[in-house]
Parts: structure tokens; sequence; C-alpha cells
């Protein structure tokens, strides 16, 4: 009896000790996914729901107002990519992207490396180039627009006072994609410029210093310490500007009244034409096809980002070794 | 009331965020409720936008119905306004109890007219002029909406310019000199340009083009909502001859384009087809130029750009209430008092025929006795052109290719091939 007990006694604490074990393991294993899971259940109800549900959309005819039609398959898909707008907003999308995006971070390196010297009132030059950044691009826009008109503008005004012809900003298609490619640029270079300075600070200062003995120039400094090291940001500062520039919106709207992006469609972008087909036409199952267009562009883009920035880090890290080794 | 398009506000919106937002919304759906009335309290939401001169209104209605209480929401432009009530409408819940609409985006929602409360009765029974009506009025019967302004067009012009070019200033004398129809109307253009100013006759094409369209019945669509547009002779006679016209006399100035505005400091051109509510446009762009005048004809007959409306839709909870307070405010008393402060010129016979109306004067436009001569144009307006579901994508499809013909990147061949395109593009 006595032992039957004992056993049964044991047989539970085991029990309970087995299962106080279990519960630690399953606190060590899932505890930090259950710590991290806010954000990705946000994802789910505020990015990943309004994506599937687009996709849905996306294969019905559906009106802003009257909402779900018939279900068309990928009918909507088809016409879109069918009409020149979709490949004419392509175009215009990738021309503004590279427009801004290419000399805005060749500019924003060069300021960088201005505010990295010794500068008096450092942080009045830092907080100067940030405030562009602080103004709303709706207001930037306003102000560009007056220097960007076509008869009144201010550029036109100059150019016309030393009697050349005046560029037609609202009618030719690269001016248009200028004047907006530098609303963006005006916004974005000063503040890449400081993520670039951040990452300039971090570069040891001995490696410069062995370079200056050495008898390198700033230049040679520049182009051989500071740009190699500066090569994981200079990858991260692209592929924000790349998702950026490819959803750029509200400078291509407020560029005339319309906002659909010119009578022939000049600088109309895809979000643009996303915002055309919903809102203007009331289409919103060709405008949920355009918008998955967009994001599988965007995929695409980014996947090849990836591999290149794999293969450009790699190399990076290897010269740096080289390098690494060559001074010690 | 109706400065359509007019200054650009927060329009950036960002296309996934108020997609998905429009989207999430899209699944909830609301109890509608059908009001009576009663002595209770009630609390009545009026969403308007622009001006349109109710504040003190609504005190007055407070005052004599102790049982109300209104707050207005005001959009400071129409598209702020359209698209809060198309998102909210796609939404099921969130109107105000009484929303006021443009007749621009009005075919737009006579689709969904039964979003919309009946508002037939037999004591607004012949308030309004016949064709602001019957532009309420849904294939079944219903009137959706009350009339609040309108915009009939007369023609503004520089009597300053006409005076250089050496034709007559006088308002009467310049009627007759611009005849009432569009070619004597391009023909007095003619005479000025052959005078040497140097100075364009109208702004554009396409502000030229809305006067014209707005007196053919059916441009784009049957009464049964068929699309003619690409087919129908009319349309095709009036792009020629629009711009036939604009080839030699136009400023090519789009409206409302930031060059337009600035062209009214720089003697930008000499005429303007004038609706009543841009006589408040005119005189805030062109403040300090002086010679703007206004004269009391119109090319082609009348015609109307713009006015609103105010509805009751089927989501309010207090719809009896609502309605009486949109049939107060609509009434011809009301909208003299809104006539008086903000300039919205009443769609009301009564009010068009009072004293009040007709003896107003504009003292920009050269002390014109605007009230007389814009109740002269209201009357003179005829057709009542059918504006079906594509109106409004057609005709801005038909903007820009005017537009394109001006600017010089088509030919206007190969500029109403594209807008061909564009119309088929739509279905």
């Amino acid at each position: 009896m006595t032992t039957a007990a004992a056993v049964e006694v044991n047989a539970r604490s085991i029990r309970h000790i087995a299962l106080s074990h279990k519960l630690s393991r399953w606190d060590v294993r899932f505890s930090p996914y259950l710590y991290i899971s806010p954000f990705f259940l946000v994802f789910a109800v505020m990015g990943l729901f309004p994506l599937l549900y687009t996709a849905w959309v996306s294969v019905h005819d559906w009106n802003l107002i009257g909402g779900q039609g018939d279900f068309v398959g990928l009918e909507n898909f088809v016409t879109v990519l069918t009409q020149g707008y979709f490949w004419n907003a392509l175009r215009n999308t990738f021309s503004i992207f590279l427009l801004s995006s290419i000399p805005q971070i060749i500019v924003a390196l060069g300021i960088a490396a201005v505010l990295d010297f010794n500068l008096r009132g450092k942080t009045f030059w830092r907080m100067g180039v940030l405030l562009p950044y602080v103004v709303a691009p709706v207001a930037v826009a306003l102000i560009f627009n007056d220097l960007f008109g076509d008869k009144y503008g201010l550029i036109n005004s100059a150019i016309m006072g030393i009697g050349l012809e005046p560029i037609r900003w609202h009618v030719d298609v690269i001016p248009s994609h200028l004047a907006i490619a530098t609303m963006v640029n005006f916004r974005w270079t000063g503040y890449n410029a400081l993520i670039f300075l951040a990452a300039m600070q971090a570069v040891p200062r001995d490696y410069y210093e062995a370079a200056i003995i050495d008898g390198a120039n700033r230049w040679r400094t520049f182009r051989s310490i500071t740009l190699p090291l500066l090569r994981p940001i200079v990858i991260f500062v692209i592929l924000t500007s790349t998702i950026g520039g490819l959803q750029i919106f509200d400078e291509a709207r407020m560029f005339d009244q319309a906002g659909q992006g010119g009578a022939s469609r000049q600088w109309q972008t895809l979000t643009l034409y996303i915002y055309e087909l919903g809102w203007g036409q009331r289409n919103f199952g060709r405008a949920s096809a355009v918008a998955w267009l967009l994001f599988l562009i965007i995929i695409l883009i980014a996947v090849i980002n990836f591999l290149i920035t794999r293969r450009i880090a790699g190399t990076a890290d290897r010269k740096l070794r080289v390098r690494a080794k060559g001074i010690s | 009331v109706t400065v359509k398009r007019f200054p650009r506000t927060t329009l950036a919106v960002t296309v996934a965020g108020a997609a998905s937002f429009a989207l999430v919304l899209s699944g909830c759906s609301a109890d509608t409720g059908t009001g009576q009335s009663t002595d209770e309290n009630v609390k009545l939401t009026v969403a308007t936008f622009n001006e349109f001169g109710y504040d003190d209104l609504f005190a007055e209605y407070e005052e004599a119905n102790p049982n109300v209480t209104i707050t207005h929401k005001k959009a400071a432009t129409t598209n702020e306004a359209r698209d809060n009530l198309t998102t909210r409408l796609a939404a099921g819940s969130g109107l105000s109890d009484v929303e006021a609409i443009e007749v621009d985006w009005l075919p737009e929602l006579l689709q969904y007219s039964d979003q919309f409360i009946d508002l037939n009765s037999d004591d607004v029974d012949g308030r309004w002029l016949d064709w602001k009506t019957e532009a309420a009025t849904d294939a079944d019967g219903r009137l959706i909406a009350y009339g609040t302004d309108i915009g009939p067009e007369a023609v503004c012009y520089r009597s300053d310019l006409f005076a250089a070019a050496g034709l007559p200033t006088d308002r009467a004398e310049v009627a007759a000199l611009l005849g009432t129809s569009w070619e004597s109307y391009y023909a007095a253009g003619e005479k000025f340009a052959a005078a040497g100013t140097n100075v364009p006759w109208f702004d554009s094409a396409g502000a030229t083009w809305q006067g014209v369209v707005n007196q053919i019945p059916n441009a784009y669509e049957e009464d049964d909502g068929t699309v003619i547009a690409t087919e129908n002779p009319e349309v095709k006679e009036a792009y020629t001859s629009v711009l036939a016209a604009s080839s030699t006399l136009s400023a090519r100035l789009g409206q409302w384009s930031d060059d337009w505005t600035a062209s009214f400091q720089n003697n930008g051109f000499a005429t303007q087809l004038c609706p009543g509510w841009m006589l408040g446009v005119i005189s805030g762009n062109a403040s300090g130029v002086a010679g703007w005048d206004i004269a009391d004809t119109f090319p082609g007959g009348g015609g109307n750009w713009g006015g609103s409306y105010l509805t009751v839709p089927e989501q309010s909870k207090n719809q009896v209430e609502a309605q009486k307070l949109a049939s107060w405010l609509t009434a011809p008393e009301q909208q003299l008092k809104a006539f008086a402060s903000k300039g919205t010129f009443p769609s009301q016979l009564e009010a068009l025929e009072s004293d009040e109306l007709l003896g107003a004067t504009n003292e920009f436009f050269n002390n014109a006795p605007t009230g007389e001569i814009l109740a002269n144009r209201a009357a003179a307006v005829d057709v009542t052109p059918f504006k079906g579901e594509f109106y409004f994508a057609i005709n801005d499809a038909m903007q820009q290719a005017l537009t394109r013909v001006e600017d010089g990147t088509m030919t206007p061949d190969e500029s109403w091939a594209q807008w061909v395109t564009d119309v088929e593009s739509l279905g």
C-alpha cells in the first residue's frame, strides 16, 4: 500500500517536474516570438490584410462607391498592361527615380564630406542641410512651381531675359522630369547627407593620419578610405531611395492643377496612375491591379538590389581586410 | 460656391494608405435610421465647402428651433469635399446629416441615388429653375438634392484693352459687338487681334470648350447612358471650331494653372467666359488691375457652369429634421442672405426676381449691375446637358486633348485619335 502510494506521489511529482521543465523550455523557445509578435500583428492588420485585399479587389469589377462587381479574373491586369499609359507611367517613374536618386546620392556624399571637416558652427551647418526635409512636400512644390512656370516662372523669365528660348517645363518630357526630380532632391539630399556624415564620423581617424603620413591628399583619402568604408551605408541609402523613388507622388501630383501628370501624361508616375484609375475613374479593380504590379516591380528591384549588395559587401570586406593588413 | 479645382490643398494623400483605409472601412456597414420629427433635442451636422454663406443662417435656425443644434463641417475645396463624400459613401458610415455637393460630381452620385433620400415635397415644388431640379432628379423621379446656387455665364472683358484696340467699351455696345453666337464672338476677337494689341482674346481652348460643350444636350452620352462621344458629329465639329479659334485667339493658359493666375497681372487676355462665381476669382487674381467689366451676353445662347446642392444621405439618423433644415436653407429668403454675404448666385425663381438681387452691383467690374446681368443670363439657359456616369472622365480627357494641341505636342488629328483611345479605355 505504502509503496504504491509513494510510487503514486513520485509519479505525480515527476509529472510536475516534467511539466515545469516543459514550460520553461517553451518559455525559452517561444517567448521571444511572443515579444516581437505585436509588430507582426500590427503588420498583419495594416500591411498584409490590405495587400491581400487589394489582390482580391484586382480580380473583380470594383467601383469606388458601388463596391464589388463580377469576378473578372486577370482581365484588369490585361487591360492595364495593354494600355499605353501603364508603360508610359513606368518609364516616367524610372526616369524621375534615376534623375533624382543618382545626383542626390553624389551630392549628399559631397556635402557630408565637407561637413566632416572641422567647420566653425558645426551644428548650424548640419541643421541647415536638414531644413528642407522638415518642409512639407506640398509646400516645397508650391515654392518650386513659381520657379518652373512656363510663362511667368522665375527661371524662364531669366532665360528669356538673356534672349534664349524658354524651357517648356509643363510640356516636354525631360524638363518636367528634371523639375520634379529637383523638388525631390531638394527634400532628400540633406537627409541623406546627414546619414553619410554619421557613417563618416565612425571611420577611425588613424586611417587618415596613416594615409596622410604616406603622402595621400584629401581626394585620395576620400576615394581610398572614406568611400570603401561607407559602402554598407551607401547601399542602405540606395535601397531606401529606390523604394521612395518608385513611389513618388506628392511632387508630381502638385506639379500642375489637374494632377494627372500632364495632358500627354508627360510626368505621370505609377502612383499617380493608380490615383487616376481609382479616384478619377473610380475603377478600383484596375487601380488595384496597377498597385499589385507596382508591388511586384518593387520586389523585383529589391531582389536585384539584394544580389548586387551581397556581392559588393563581400568585396568591400575583402578589400578592407587587405587594406587593414597593409596598414598594420 | 463653385470655385472648382481651385486651391491646391492637402491632396498629398498617400495612395496605398488611403486605398487600404477605404478598403478596410468598406467592410463595416451602417444601420440606416429613419428619423422621426419630434420635439426631442436633435443634433444635426452639415458639411459644406468653400463659402456657402450659411454661418449666420445656422444661428438663425437654431434660434427659431431651440431643440436643434447644428454642427458645421467646412471643407476648404470641393475636391476635399468630394473625396470625403465618396470615401464615406463607400464605407457606409460617417456622412453628415446634410451634405453639400457640386453639380460637377452630381452625375456620379445619381448612379447611387438610393444612397440619398428622396427630397420631393409639395413645399418645394416649383421653387427652382426647371433645369436645376431636373439635373438632381434620378430616372425614377426621385429628387436627391435641393439647389443652392448656380453659375449662369456672361462674358467678362477688359474695357481698357478694348479701348486700346479701338473697340467700344460700353457694356451694351460690347454685348452687341460680341453678339450671341460663337462665330460673332470669335469674329470680334479677330477684330481685336487685327488692331495689333498683341494681347490674346481668351485664356484657353479648354475654358472656351467648357462654354461650348455645356450647350450640347447630349455631347458624350445618350440619355440612357450609352457613350456616343467619339461618334458624335457635334463634338467633332465643336472640337474643330474651338481649335480653329484657338490657333489665333488663345493665350494658351490652362485655367487654374500658375501661369493663368499670374497672367491677370500681366494683360494675359482680353475676355473670359464668366459664370457668376468667377467674378470673385477675377477680382481676386486681378486685384489692382483696373478695366474689368462684364457684358450681358453669352455666345451660343445661355450657359451654366457649376453650382451646388444640398443632399440628405440615407445614412443620416435624423432624416426628417435634416430635410427640414435643407429645405429652409435653400428657400429663396435664405439664399438671398447667402448671396448678400458671399455672392453665391441663387437658383430659386423667387429670389431671381427679387429687387435685392436685381439691384446688386459690383464695384470691381466698373459698378456693373451684376445681379441683373446674371439673372438675365440665368433666364437664357435653355439647354440642360445630360451628364452621365462618364461625363466627368470624358470631358477631362477632352480638356487634355485640347491642351495637347495648344502646347504643340500633337496636331489636332493626333490629339483627337488619342482622345478616342482614352475614351474607349474608360469602359
